[in-house]
């Protein structure tokens, strides 16, 4: 706030609050440093801490033994853990792509919907959101059971005969996940859409453009930006969750966040666990630099 | 375009995505008053299932705990994110950049490579896992949270404020008290406002972090529907479905008040 | 305590970084003092380094090197909450959380007056500024004119050795600003204390002020009342950032103490003017003509006319008018190409058309010694 070098100084004591007055990058560094200390304890540091304890062995008795070995990481690329990274990045995907098809017509409605009720519209979007999603997700296990809901209505309106079966299968844990994250892919895409003017539109059919060849022309690339937030806020929590899969997968779907949570709670192999998140962490955290380097965080969408 | 109204079918389509949206949390309700144990078919109406919850102590205790965690993580985060938020947004400090993205790994890792690190950290300095643990963990995640909305609200900030109240004789302590803080407090709440959303809500990195008898609510109710299904778990869901409701409400009359 | 100065700028050197890696000197070996109870204003265009002088003043700077003294003391590297001086900022910086009574207070606040006293001196403040009625309100509900007054009376309140004002009116429109410098004018006669302005727009700085700095690119070019500023300016940007006034180029061919002959460029032809500041055979000079200070006479087919010893002529034709209605304006060319401007007053109610000038017409330009200022090209 105040810079300067030379001149008298009223009389003080040489004192840390001298200091912290007179210059301003060391009232900057001040304010910055309880969040400095405090995250690189608690997440840098762990964060190193994985990294070494992906390239070490598991003892005999899960502890953790001190050589070194670089096998944590070839065996994420065996058939069987191969299969669970692909069918991850499947899952990863599918989910953003059935998000976009699902969201986007919404995003659409929403963009266009009148002003009065546009917030009003975003904030029952919402809501449901603001709930816990164990417990939502446990609504869908009432549903997706046999016998349950679904399986009810199906029957009753005539077009299935017996149980579908459906929970405890992949099915399920991609209408969980696409369930989970809609929101995620709605906002960024109204955001974008939102900001399309009208004008462009009109300037469109003005130029002999049908709507559907505005829309493909004009307004689908303008909302790529919206698409690529959305994708992001999709594509990298989908990849690391294990929660869904848990719930509505049972034991026979499972993505890497399974993996990596049962090396560490059931298997007790942390090594391997640690080469999984590390793995995990550059798919995820090379997209997230490269985006957001350049377009930003989105933070307008949080306030 | 906005002028014309969207077509039929999008209007039917959007309703229907609305409706699907809203069907489960609708049938978890309306199955917590349900006589029969399975949530499978409706047999009568009851309130059974809430007097259970009522006078379920683990529940109980999970619900102060998760209090408790997700008060103090708040509180401790939004001061150290507010004043995170002012480092980034006023001055040019050394390590600036390098602030900055370890400020925002916390929100781009995947919630699960940030429990088990958080777990391997705790084991290796031997800190028993526990509230304090989960505590310490939810602070970590809120502060970077808190620290991105303050900061979004500090764009435009007119500095001339401070300046007018350090030239009215305030110094740079009760500038910041009486002129800087009420300014940016919309935003600070904000912040807190999203922190202790995060909190409450928290199960993967509570689920690496928590030791044996710390539970939150969060873990008590994945537990539940992973062993014993009961309409306990509706009951519970509807009350918590219903707290929310009605705090969003509150908030939505009271921003529309202010305006 | 009073001493000399009310305010005083020793050889101030104010640098900045700038963006691209370099640096700037804000503002460059600036001296200035400024007395008590007068009506000083900073006037230069965008970038001059008037408003970094009065943010070193205020205390929200400090100086590379130099001292800043107020009161006689020296300032040093003095936080603004304990320097002896307000300010008035560009744009008001009201407390938006605080309703008008209590921004008024707040500076009486941080004095610890008791309570009595700030409500008295509250409702005097208002009074000064002539809104008495608004304590309760929100600075947006007021209007710009009202915030601007209430950022006055919140600096007034705590009666300050030294008022800084920021240009303050610049976000007011025309009429509205016209109105609040005639106020502030009065105001500051009223109150008597030393009022330090800001201000980009020469007519605002030469109404109201008593002594005027004219600065460009953090240097002071020339320090004056608003007489001095307009008719001795001491070089060619003063010249021409003051009023309109004529350019034309030439060189020194003789000086005779302050009476100098210059060899004009274009018209190639000599003239005669007052020396502003110390001048040398071979100089390159500019020459300004106010043109209100010149006189035009017909031409009536001569090539010469008589003209009082003490006056230049200039001969030229008319190339376009413009009818005020009390002066008419008229563009000339003269030999060469060179373009002058011209305002001769409407002094006799005619609707005479041959007593208007109009296009092709040809005249003489006349023009006193004493209107023909010859200044250096740069300040001294």
């Amino acid at each position: 706030m105040i810079s300067g070098q030379v001149g008298e100084t009223p009389k003080s004591k040489f004192s840390l609050t001298k200091i912290l007055r007179e210059n301003s990058r060391a009232q900057g560094f001040f304010l910055i440093s309880p969040t400095n200390i405090y995250l690189f304890l608690l997440v840098v540091l762990p964060l190193i801490l994985v990294t070494g304890l992906s390239f070490l062995s598991r003892g005999t008795y899960g502890q953790v033994e001190f050589t070194l070995n670089f096998s944590n990481y070839t065996r994420l690329f065996d058939p069987l853990y191969g299969k669970v990274m692909l069918f991850s990045l499947g899952v990863g995907v599918g989910t953003t792509v059935i998000c976009i098809l699902i969201g986007y017509p919404l995003a659409y409605f929403l963009a266009h919907a009148p002003i009065k009720q546009r917030s009003l519209l975003l904030f029952l979007i919402l809501l449901p959101f603001w709930t816990n999603f164990i417990i939502r997700i446990f609504a869908w296990m009432i549903i997706l059971r046999s016998g349950g809901i679904l399986d009810s209505i199906l029957q009753w309106l005539h077009i299935t005969q017996g149980p579908l079966n459906l929970l405890y299968t992949p099915t399920a844990v991609m209408i969980g996940m696409v369930y989970e994250f809609l929101p995620f892919m709605v906002l960024p895409l109204y955001t974008s859409l939102e900001k399309i003017e009208n004008s462009l539109l009109e300037a469109a059919a003005d130029l002999g453009a049908p709507p559907y060849k505005a829309f493909l022309r004009v307004t689908l690339p303008l909302s790529v930006p919206g698409m690529i937030a959305g994708t992001i806020l999709t594509f990298i929590p989908a990849m690391g969750m294990f929660v869904v899969p848990d719930i509505l997968g049972g034991a026979k779907t499972i993505l890497i966040g399974n993996v990596i949570r049962n090396q560490f709670l059931t298997a007790r192999d942390w090594p391997f666990g640690a080469a999984a998140s590390m793995v995990l962490m550059l798919m995820t955290m090379i997209l997230t630099l490269y985006y957001t380097r350049k377009a930003g965080f989105g933070e307008e969408l949080l306030v | 375009m906005s002028e014309k109204k969207p077509s039929l079918w999008l209007r039917a389509y959007s309703i229907s995505v609305y409706g699907l949206i809203y069907a489960p949390i609708l049938i978890l309700i309306v199955f917590s008053f349900n006589t029969q144990k399975l949530n499978i078919r409706w047999e009568g109406f009851t309130l059974d299932w809430y007097k259970v919850l009522f006078n379920d102590s683990r529940i109980l205790l999970a619900t102060r705990n998760t209090l408790i965690i997700a008060f103090i993580s708040t509180l401790v985060a939004t001061i150290i994110g507010t004043m995170a938020a002012l480092a980034m947004h006023r001055y040019r400090f050394p390590l600036y950049n390098l602030s900055e993205t370890v400020m925002y790994i916390p929100i781009v890792i995947p919630e699960v490579v940030m429990g088990i690190s958080l777990l391997v950290f705790f084991v290796m300095i031997n800190f028993t896992l526990g509230l304090t643990t989960i505590t310490l963990s939810h602070i970590a995640f809120n502060i970077p949270f808190v620290a991105l909305v303050v900061r979004a609200r500090l764009h435009g900030y007119d500095k001339a404020i401070d300046e007018a109240a350090m030239d009215l004789g305030a110094n740079e302590l009760t500038t910041f008290w009486r002129v800087t803080l009420p300014t940016i407090m919309p935003g600070v709440l904000s912040g807190a406002m999203l922190a202790l959303t995060l909190s409450l809500d928290d199960y993967v990195i509570t689920y690496f972090t928590a030791g044996p008898g710390s539970t939150t609510l969060p873990l008590r109710v994945f537990s539940m529907v992973k062993t014993a299904v009961t309409p306990e778990i509706n009951a519970l869901s509807t009350i918590w479905v219903l707290i929310i409701f009605i705090l969003l409400v509150i908030g939505q009359i009271s921003q529309k008040k202010k305006a | 305590m009073k001493s000399e100065h009310a305010v005083e700028f020793k050889d101030i050197i104010k640098i900045f970084p700038t963006p691209e890696g370099g640096q700037v000197n804000a503002v460059d070996h600036v001296s200035i003092t400024i007395e008590h109870g007068e009506f000083f204003s900073l006037l230069g265009p965008s970038g001059c380094g008037k408003t970094t002088s009065l943010r070193l003043m205020a205390g929200f700077e400090w100086p590379t090197s130099g001292t800043v003294y107020i009161n006689g003391q020296k300032m040093g590297r003095m936080p603004p909450y304990l320097r002896p001086v307000n300010t008035v900022f560009q744009n008001y910086a009201l407390f938006q959380h605080m309703n008008v009574y209590q921004n008024v207070a707040f500076g009486l606040e941080m004095e610890k007056v008791p309570k009595g006293e700030i409500s008295r001196r509250v409702g005097e403040a208002l009074e000064m500024v002539k809104l008495p009625g608004m304590v309760k309100r929100k600075p947006k509900q007021l209007s710009g004119g009202q915030q601007q007054r209430i950022a006055l009376a919140r600096a007034l309140v705590k009666r300050p050795e030294v008022l800084l004002l920021d240009e303050p009116l610049g976000a007011l429109d025309l009429k509205l600003r016209k109105e609040m410098q005639l106020e502030l004018k009065a105001l500051q006669e009223q109150v008597g204390i030393t009022f330090i302005y800001v201000t980009h727009d020469q007519e605002e700085a030469l109404t109201m002020s008593n002594r005027i700095a004219v600065m460009s690119k953090g240097r002071a070019l020339q320090i004056g009342s608003s007489v001095e500023i307009y008719e001795r300016p001491n070089c060619k940007f003063v010249a021409d950032f003051i009023g309109e006034t004529n350019f034309l180029t030439g060189i020194v061919k003789a000086v005779d103490k302050d009476r100098v002959v210059v060899e004009l460029a274009k018209p190639k032809q000599e003239i005669i003017g007052l020396a502003v500041g110390e001048l040398f055979v071979g100089q390159s000079v500019a020459i300004s003509i106010r043109p209100e200070k010149v006189y035009l006479v017909d031409d009536d087919g001569k090539q010469e006319i008589k003209v009082k010893p003490n006056e230049n002529q200039l001969k030229g034709r008319v190339a376009a008018t413009a009818y005020i209605g009390s002066d008419t304006r008229v563009v000339l060319e003269l030999a060469d190409g060179v373009q002058m401007k011209v305002w001769e007053q409407n002094a006799i109610s005619t609707l005479d058309p041959e007593a208007y000038y109009s296009t092709g017409d040809s005249v003489f330009i006349v023009v006193p010694h004493e209107n023909t200022l010859i200044l250096p090209e740069e300040s001294q």
